[in-house]
């Protein structure tokens, strides 16, 4: 048995968004999750990496859930005015 | 790719109304029908409204750029093909008008890329080994707060990171849409996503890291 992971924190690093999206290739997949198993530092990359992306789409996404309704009435009407003052130049 | 396409369909925002015939509106559009043109802005307006305001942050040049990408949308229904829905082709160009607004914004002095990236050893290993993240982050913080430290941080990126990471992750396009509006190969969006969320990941890694003395 060789418990000595087969790719380096370099190349697991490298690899971290094709194994995030499920592109790996199945020998690759199980070489980056091996090592996983045993190293640490590359768990907490991972998890960082991930949290990033949701925090990420969390202050953007959440910024706009709140108000995610209509466009205000004056820029409905601003939009509409500006279209018929195009439509005559 | 099926696992892209799976998660922008799941991704894809939920429309605020019904969806109406597109087809149908983009013939009144086209025919200068103005109940078309109110009906069509007051149903995308609020989403185009979103989409402005999380790539612009502001809620000026984000109601500006509603304004624009409608204008432009209207001077440009011939390309509409009816082969997507009128809000997802209003969605791309919202983005290419705030994406203009982005570049012509004089920029604040950015972080270099490079600073942002993990460094390694000869053997492989991480210069700095990663240490965990706590789930909740700096327990000071509230979650308004935070957000708007998130934000401020993913302003920090450099510019064609910032844009890729928007695209990517924020507006949820795939990696095709993304190379072809940036004027990209697909293999160099996947690059400068996996660089930008790994920078993103290294700036806010002390709010979620034990501070260190
Ligand atoms: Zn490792």
């Amino acid at each position: 048995m060789n418990d000595r992971p087969n790719l380096s924190c370099r190349e697991l690093i490298d690899f971290i968004a094709d194994y995030l999206d499920g592109s790996l290739p199945p020998q690759v997949r199980s070489d980056f999750e091996r090592h996983l198993g045993v190293c640490p530092s590359c768990v907490s990359y991972l998890d960082g990496y991930r949290k990033s992306m949701m925090l990420g789409k969390a202050a953007l996404r959440d910024y706009d859930d709140a108000r995610l309704e209509s466009a205000p009435e004056s820029l409905v009407r601003a939009v509409l005015a500006a279209r018929r003052q195009s439509d005559k130049a | 790719m099926e696992s892209t396409a799976a998660r922008i369909s799941q991704a894809e925002p939920v429309p605020s109304q019904p969806p109406c015939d597109d087809s149908a509106l983009a013939v009144r559009l086209r025919a200068g029908d103005e109940a078309a043109f109110e009906e069509l802005v007051r149903s995308a307006g609020g989403r185009l409204l979103a989409v402005s305001r999380r790539m612009l942050g502001n809620e000026d040049d984000a109601q500006d750029a509603v304004q624009e990408s409608f204008l432009s949308a209207f001077r440009s229904l011939e390309a509409f093909d009816g082969r997507s829905q009128l809000t997802t082709w209003l969605h791309r160009i919202a983005i290419n008008v705030c994406l203009m607004k982005l570049r012509s914004r004089r920029r604040k002095p950015e972080r270099q890329i490079g600073d942002l990236l993990p460094e390694f050893l000869e053997d492989g290993h991480q210069r700095n080994p990663s240490r965990p993240w706590n789930p909740e982050g700096d327990p000071g913080i509230e979650t308004s707060e935070l957000r708007a430290i998130v934000r401020a941080r993913i302003d920090e990126l450099p510019a064609p990171y910032r844009e890729v990471l928007l695209l990517r992750d924020i507006e949820e396009l795939d990696t095709e849409q993304t190379a072809e509006m940036l004027g990209m190969t697909p293999a160099a969006v996947k690059t400068r996503l996996h660089r930008a969320r790994q920078a993103l990941r290294a700036l806010l890694e002390p709010l979620f890291t034990e501070v260190q003395r």
